[in-house]
Order: structure tokens, then sequence, then C-alpha cells
């Protein structure tokens, strides 16, 4: 038995380290101005479909959608363990709502080739939507289960899954293929393996190269793309004109939704009645609550 | 094929033959956006045996409840449940359809969009029906939709413009459950169940799931702790003043990651939305994905040795000091009051 996996990752903002000014005028996230980080339900992902490899073997594809920085994620997953990574990017894809994103997503993982099995975070910090995976999963007519907290078992045509329900768990049997959502429980992420850094540090994608060009004249695209793929430290990268894409369904054009307003919480610093910590202090607050008949 | 309507849909989820809380919540808003949009609000309802659950929407000011109700159709189950609500979206083309943001909900809505090409924003707290002004072009009724983003840090208001239909998924808690004292019985129109062989791709092997022994929300009286509570022991506290005032006890979220308090009861963005007759928090600094949870309380009391907490932002009673200290001294002003 041999499976091929693709796993769905995301580089996000740290939403637990946000300052100063983030927000563009039209409402979406200068992404530049925040530390970016693996999106930890995603982390979890790759490690799950890493440990499904080593146990039922195949390989594990990583795929993100992102600006030209986002490499530095593809990167992380080398490190980690994974075979092939794969960045998507274009500009027109910018400002893509889950829609737009699992649209042109859907239509890159088709330009992979054969898989069994897609996986992906049950959600994203930034956006806490949770829903780019089943957005894929129907663009790509494949059943979905999300929620994965364990991979049971895996045979030649089907595969069993614990997943999270409100008060408990169900266990599914879905066939080949399918995409899952995994929660953070599911699995530890393994650390970098520092031999696979060190074999993996120099990979570079299509655009990191034209820079390096750019910045020496002694260098030239072509000779550069092939010493780095035949060194197997090539990140492939998918624009739009190497995906079918209709336009008219990508990036922000192609997203329904659309960011009206950003406010940001501003505590309204209402007026409070100060109550002492004194013996009478609480006895008065008491008396107050029980005259209203909050309390008693 | 009609353009679409004018019409609000909610879809009604229930487990197990039992109906979830959030579809009432999403009804009685639904009903406030009708009003607005002069439309009409109606249910959509997949299940089996579901008699009794019809007879409780009608108490909402429903029209119309459009019922699949099939043995097959029992459980929740992806695919035959997000292709039969497609189709139907497809085929009525109601002009908003809103979801719980459960599992299930969050699993369903965005197949349904996808398949339909509509907008949907997830986990809601408010939905309004505004004219919009959107790059210089004039859009009549359209739904707001306002949720906490980046963690909780702002508020965004989300709208779909162009796209026929809005969808969009709220939190059990946060909108208010209004029954209606007066309400007629509105008409059920029964959709035959069509088995697709894509039906039975996923088999429900095992289900487990018990109804939760906690239930915070209707809760006239809670009383919750933070990380400034200090220890698990000194937590033990925070039951004593909740059993003495018959209130039920909750925790922040640094309280529940320190081990003081199972998940379950866990108050806030991440937890469960309460909007109790009294709130009492105790060692709570009174962060936003806090506040998200319980600034809807008819009255809070915060109790902090930081007087700088944002907790005394939004409270009606502040007491600034160690709540470890404070708590007994409430209990025997209680127990005094009461004599």
């Amino acid at each position: 038995m041999s499976f091929t996996s693709i796993v769905l990752v995301k580089q996000v903002p740290d939403t637990a380290n946000i300052s100063g000014q983030v927000m563009k005028p039209d409402g979406t996230v200068n992404r530049a101005k925040l530390p970016a980080i693996f999106n930890p339900e995603d982390q979890v992902a790759l490690e799950l479909a890493l440990q499904f490899r080593d146990k039922y073997g195949g390989t594990v594809k990583a795929v993100t959608m992102g600006p030209p920085k986002a490499s530095e994620l593809l990167r992380e997953c080398l490190y980690m363990g994974a075979d092939e990574v794969f960045l998507i990017s274009d500009r027109k894809f910018a400002g893509a709502d889950t829609l737009a994103t699992s649209y042109v997503l859907s239509e890159a993982i088709k330009k992979l080739g054969a898989y069994d099995i897609l996986f992906a975070g049950r959600q994203a910090i930034d956006g806490d939507t949770a829903q780019v995976g089943p957005q894929t999963a129907e663009k790509l007519g494949l059943p979905q289960i999300t929620y994965v907290e364990q991979i049971l078992k895996a045979e030649k045509k089907a595969i069993k899954v614990k997943r999270k329900i409100e008060g408990g768990f169900e266990i599914l049997e879905c066939s080949f293929p399918l995409l899952i959502t995994v929660i953070k429980d599911a699995a530890t992420p393994r650390p970098f393996k520092a031999k696979r850094v060190m074999a993996y540090k120099n990979a570079r994608s299509l655009v990191e190269l034209e820079k390096m060009v750019e910045g020496n004249s002694l260098l030239y695209m072509d000779e550069l793309t092939e010493e780095y793929m035949s060194k197997s430290l090539f990140i492939p990268t998918l624009t739009m004109d190497e995906l079918p894409l209709d336009q008219e369904r990508c990036g922000l054009h192609g997203s329904p939704t659309k960011v009206h307003k950003i406010e940001s919480v501003v505590l309204a610093g209402n007026e409070h009645i100060k109550v002492e910590p004194s013996k009478e202090g609480l006895e008065q607050l008491v008396s107050k609550l029980m005259d209203d008949h909050i309390l008693g | 094929m009609k353009s679409h309507s004018n019409d609000v849909w909610v879809f009604i989820e229930q487990r197990s033959g039992k109906p979830a809380d959030v579809s009432f919540e999403l009804l009685s808003k639904g009903r406030k956006l009708v009003e607005v949009l002069k439309g009409k609000l109606k249910a959509v309802l997949i299940g089996s045996d579901t008699a009794n659950i019809v007879e409780k929407i009608f108490k909402y000011g429903v029209v119309e409840i459009l019922l699949v109700d099939h043995p097959d159709l029992r459980d929740y189950r992806t695919m035959p449940y997000s292709r039969i609500m497609h189709e139907l979206v497809s085929e009525h083309k109601p002009r908003i359809v809103l979801f719980g943001a459960t599992i299930i909900g969050r699993d369903l809505a965005p197949r349904v969009a996808s398949f339909t090409r509509s907008g949907l924003t997830a986990d809601c707290t408010d939905l309004q029906i505004s004219d919009v002004t959107y790059l210089r072009k004039d859009y009549p009724e359209l739904l707001l939709q306002i949720r906490p983003a980046f963690g909780g840090n702002i508020i965004a208001t989300i709208i779909t413009p162009d796209a026929p239909i809005q969808m969009a998924t709220v939190r059990e808690g946060v909108m208010e459950n209004l029954p209606l004292t007066d309400a007629k019985k509105g008409k059920i129109t029964k959709i035959e169940y069509k088995k697709d062989p894509d039906d039975d791709l996923i088999k429900i092997v095992e289900r487990y799931q018990e109804e939760s022994k906690v239930n915070l929300k209707a809760a006239p009286i809670i009383v919750a702790g933070g990380y400034g509570m200090g220890s698990r022991e000194k937590f033990q506290l925070i039951k004593d003043l909740a059993d003495v005032l018959g209130g039920e006890v909750a925790g922040s979220r640094a309280a529940v990651d320190a081990g003081f308090i199972p998940h379950e009861r866990q108050v806030g963005q991440t937890g469960v939305t309460v909007r109790p007759k009294l709130y009492i928090a105790c060692g709570i600094s009174g962060a936003i994905q806090h506040r998200a949870g319980m600034q809807e309380a008819n009255k809070i009391i915060a109790i902090n040795s930081d007087p700088e907490a944002p907790i005394f932002d939004i409270c009606h009673y502040g007491i600034v000091g160690d709540a470890v200290e404070i708590i007994p001294k409430f209990i025997d002003a209680f127990k005094h009051k009461l004599r």
C-alpha cells in the first residue's frame, strides 16, 4: 500500500502578537508588517500526513497559496519531511476570500496529478473561518471529513478516522480520495531535522531565483533554474499562466465577500460603581442586588 | 430559475432528533431581518421523525418549512445534507441563508456556499440590514455581517454586494432566543429524498455523543474565575460562591489552559457565549476574547487586584482587590443578608 497525500498549508500573521498599523485602507491585511508563522493546525495536518506516510508508505506534497514570501513556509515543510512542495502565487490571486482561494487551490491540485487524500488544518488563525478545506473538497467533488482527531486505519480502498463532534466523537469510514481537516489535538508537529535543514535551506522558488538574478549580472535565469532543479532545490511555482483559471473567479475580484468596514475594538469605558472590598461595602452591594431582584 | 427573493432561510440543526438552540436564535434574528427586507422567513429541516421540531419552529413566525424527512437522514452526514441544501438554495434562491457556527454548520455551510458561489462569513456576532455604498455604487438592503477578526483585535463588517445569495454562520448564544406568543402555524412543504450514489461515500461506523451536563447559557447567575485565582485549590472559592448564590461556575480561557476548570465551562470567543442576569468575574483581566462571551450580561461584577484591568471598563460594579480574599467576605455578606 502507498498513498499520495497533498497537504494544504498557509502562512499566517501571528494574530496573537498584533501591533501597529497592519490594516490597509481597503480593509485587507498588510501581512508584510506582521511576523508570519506556520498556521498551527496546518502544521498538525502536515505532521499527520507524514505519520500516515511513515506508516503506510507513499509521498507527501505540501502546497501553499500566497505571496512569494510564502516560500519560507514551504522550506519549513521540507525541513519537517515533505517530499515535494509547491507554491501557488500570482498578484492576480491577491485579496481572495475563501471562495476564490478554494477555486485556485482546486485547479492547482488537479495539476499535481493523482492523489488519495488531501489534508488541511481545520482553520487558520488569521480568519478562523474553517471554510477553505470544505470548499476545496466541494470544488473537486470530494467527500470531506472535518475536525479529524485521529486516523484509525487505512486500507487499500478506504480510510477510517475519528472526528470530534459536539459532546463526543464519530468514527467514519470513507473511500479514497477524500479531504480531511485536522484539529490541533491530532498530532504534535515534529521538530525540524538538522539534516533536512542543511539539505533544503537553499531551496528557492522561481520568484526568489528571479530576485537573485536581478541583483547579480553574472547570473542567468535559465542556468540558475537548471542548477537548482538538478540539486532538487527548486520550488515549483504555479501562476495564473500555468493554471486553467477564469480570472473573473480569482483574487479580490472573484471574492463575493468584501470588507466594508474595520473598527478597532474600543472600550466604552463606562462608569461603574466602585465597591469597597470591606464587609460594609459588600453587604451594601448584596442588598442592592437583592433589591433589584438579581440575587436572592 | 427565478432571480433571488427577499427571503431569509435558517438551516435547522438537529442532533439525534433534538434541535440545536442556535437554530432558534437564528430564527429570532431572521424574523427581524425579514421585517426590514419584506421577505419571508423560512426554515430548512433535514432529519427523520421531525414532527416535534416542526412544532417548535412554528413558534418563531416561520412562514414555511422546507422539510426533508427520511430515515436515512436521521443523523447529519456531509454528503446528503450538503447536496440537499445546495439543491434547495439553487432552486429557490433565498436572499440570506443562516447556519449555526457549530461543527455541523461549519462543515455544511462552506460546501453549500461553494456550490452556489455565494458569499459566506463565518462566526458572525451581529447581523443587520442596511443600504451600503461600496466603491461608489449603491446597494440597497445588504446584509451586514459583523464579526471579530484577527484574534478579536478588530471588528470587521463584511458585505456580499454582488452575489445574489448572502450566507453567514453565527455562534450559539450570541443572538437572543425570542419565540412568539401568538405565532401562527405556517406551511410545511415536504420534499422527497432522492438518494444519490455519493450520499453513502462516508459511512458512520460509530457515534458517541452525550448531552452536555453543563448548561451555562441557561444559568441566571454565573461566577467565573480567571488565571488571577492563582491555583486550582483557590479556584474552589469560585465554586463555593456559585453554590451559595445558586449559580453556575465558569472560567476564562486562561483558567481553562491552567487546568483550573474544564473547557466545557469556558466563557468567551472560543467557549460559550452567555447572557445571564448576573456575571461575577473573579481574577479575570477581561481580554476582548473573554468579553465577547459575557458582555451582554445584565449585571457584571468585577473583582480584580489590578485597577487598570479592562474588565472594569465593562462592569457595573467593580471591586479592586484580591478575589481570594474578597470571595469569602462576599459569601459572608450574602449569608448575613439572607438571615
